[in-house]
């Protein structure tokens, strides 16, 4: 019990005194985190709106698969990622290994799974509510695909919010393809890794309770934006 | 208010500005997680970035992924201990020269009560032997790495197939040095680290070294700039560079300089240049 005081002592001492590598790797994390989200976003909200309103044969295996692809692991994501980018690979060429290009690259494969999914149940169940309505107005189909993910935009807030969760959490992919290089790749969860390795437990258990603290703050904005929107739209 | 097009402007200046960090004089070292572990690159790359201005961005994996990894062109230099994977590296064309860089041991360390009693012993085959017969547990890297070559040519040479005992008293973790010392001092088991490791880990609880100065405990550290021939993407210039530095008195003194707790960590013995 002695490692938690002492890595709440630790916590703050790092915060408090700005220290400049731990303000290096936590800007590197929100850049690779929320860059990865962004673009899972840009792929996976139209991906999952445009099954939320099409019927065709093979749907619902597509949808499995893609549910499937939810539990993806962050390990095997990276390994793939490190077999493409590779000098050896078919994207060796581009020479983005150990960059945190392809540490974003990796960490977009593993969420854009998540954000279609769960976009897909939330706009499938909005869809239902405004069927009627749409057809009457006679949309198009990408017109409603529009007007859906505008109008569910505070529910997809909250899917976005849970790709960045699961984007910023993990460590498997980032570690393979990133190879947690000090001043390069090195970001929260590989530095925690690291310092579990060099037996340091309460500096390790520090930069967990500061990864943890920057995920509420990126939570607590976005609930912000939101409260502050919706207040305008009522108003 | 954040609208659709100053997200996607943000998410592009993310992205672009990428790759250009990691460019022209930077070269990539794929090497152990023991040197890394013990905090010798630490010490000595600040020293040779501020001399050459070439910076250096170490890989840290078992030596196994190490020198896979190299054979696929990911890195400049290799620098791992397990001496035929490397020459082996070489024969297969993977890098140009192996010169020996320096050196420390292995040690074995256990836990306060020393179940087996192998407290004090220097030959380490007797001390494997006694372990295994004791069914006390002993921890294993298990991961192809130079420790784990290193450790199972002693069981070798003391007689015992430990694998008959995997999953029993004989654990392996698949893991790093320091994620190996941390399992098995959780477990109250045995576990073979080099010396750099031990001295420099933070989690040593009760733990001690046990069995220390057998010759065949030496642990080699070899130096390799990865064949510019076949992977034309090598920095050579560089990575010759930052090899002939570690080669030189200045890199050498450097290696011996580096202590923790007053310990010399690695002992250099580059070849005279």
């Amino acid at each position: 019990m002695q490692d938690f005081a002492e890595a709440f002592r630790l916590a703050f001492q790092l915060v408090a005194s700005g220290d400049a590598d731990l303000i290096e790797i936590v800007l590197l994390s929100l850049r690779v985190s929320l860059s990865a989200t962004f673009v899972a976003c840009a792929i996976g909200l139209p991906v999952g709106a445009l099954l939320a309103v099409s019927r065709f044969r093979g749907r619902g295996a597509a949808l499995i698969v893609l549910n499937a692809m939810m539990g993806l692991p962050p390990v095997v994501v990276g390994l793939l990622v490190y077999l493409h980018f590779s000098r050896m690979g078919p994207l060796g060429f581009l020479g983005l290994l150990y960059t945190p290009t392809a540490m974003i690259v990796a960490q977009t494969i593993l969420i854009a799974p998540i954000v279609a999914a769960l976009s897909r149940q939330v706009l499938e169940d909005l869809f239902a509510e405004y069927a009627e309505q749409f057809r009457s107005l006679c949309l198009t189909r990408l017109q409603t695909v529009r007007a859906l993910i505008w109008d569910g935009r505070y529910s997809l807030l909250t899917v976005g919010l849970a790709g960045f969760g699961r984007a910023v959490a993990e460590v498997g992919a980032v570690m393979i393809v990133g190879g947690n290089i000090d001043h390069l790749t090195r970001v929260m969860t590989t530095a925690i890794a690291l310092e579990t390795s060099k037996g340091d437990l309460p500096l390790a258990l520090a930069l967990g309770v500061i990864l943890l603290t920057i995920a509420l703050g990126v939570n607590a904005v976005v609930q912000s934006i939101r409260m502050s929107a919706e207040r305008m739209a009522y108003a | 208010m954040l609208n659709r097009r100053n997200l996607g402007s943000l998410a592009a200046a993310m992205l672009l500005a990428g790759p250009a960090m990691a460019q022209d004089q930077s070269i990539i070292v794929q090497s152990t997680t023991s040197t890394a572990n013990s905090g010798l690159y630490d010490y000595l790359l600040p020293i040779f970035s501020e001399e050459t201005g070439i910076t250096v961005n170490v890989v840290a994996v078992g030596t196994g992924q190490a020198i896979k990894n190299a054979a696929n062109c990911d890195g400049d230099v290799l620098l791992v201990h397990a001496k035929p994977a490397e020459e082996k590296f070489l024969r297969e064309g993977g890098g140009v020269e192996r010169t020996d860089l320096m050196y420390n041991d292995f040690v074995i360390v256990g836990p306060d009560g020393d179940p087996a009693g192998v407290g004090g012993m220097e030959d380490v085959a007797a001390a494997l032997t006694t372990i295994a017969e004791s069914g006390a547990m002993f921890a294993s890297r298990g991961d192809d790495s130079g420790t784990h070559k290193k450790e199972m040519s002693l069981w070798a040479d003391a007689g015992v197939d430990p694998a008959a005992g995997s999953g029993e008293w004989y654990r392996e973790t698949g893991s790093g040095m320091g994620a190996t010392l941390n399992a098995g001092i959780g477990m109250g088991a045995y576990v073979m680290t080099d010396r750099a490791t031990w001295i420099n880990f933070g989690n040593k609880q009760d733990y001690d070294i046990h069995v220390e100065g057998d010759e065949d405990m030496f642990n080699q550290y070899g130096v390799i700039l990865v064949n510019p021939e076949k992977c034309t993407n090598v920095n050579a210039e560089a990575g010759q560079t930052f090899i002939d530095w570690l080669l030189s008195d200045a890199g050498q003194d450097a290696i011996a300089a580096y202590e923790v707790d007053s310990q010399q960590l690695f002992f250099p013995n580059a070849p005279d240049m």
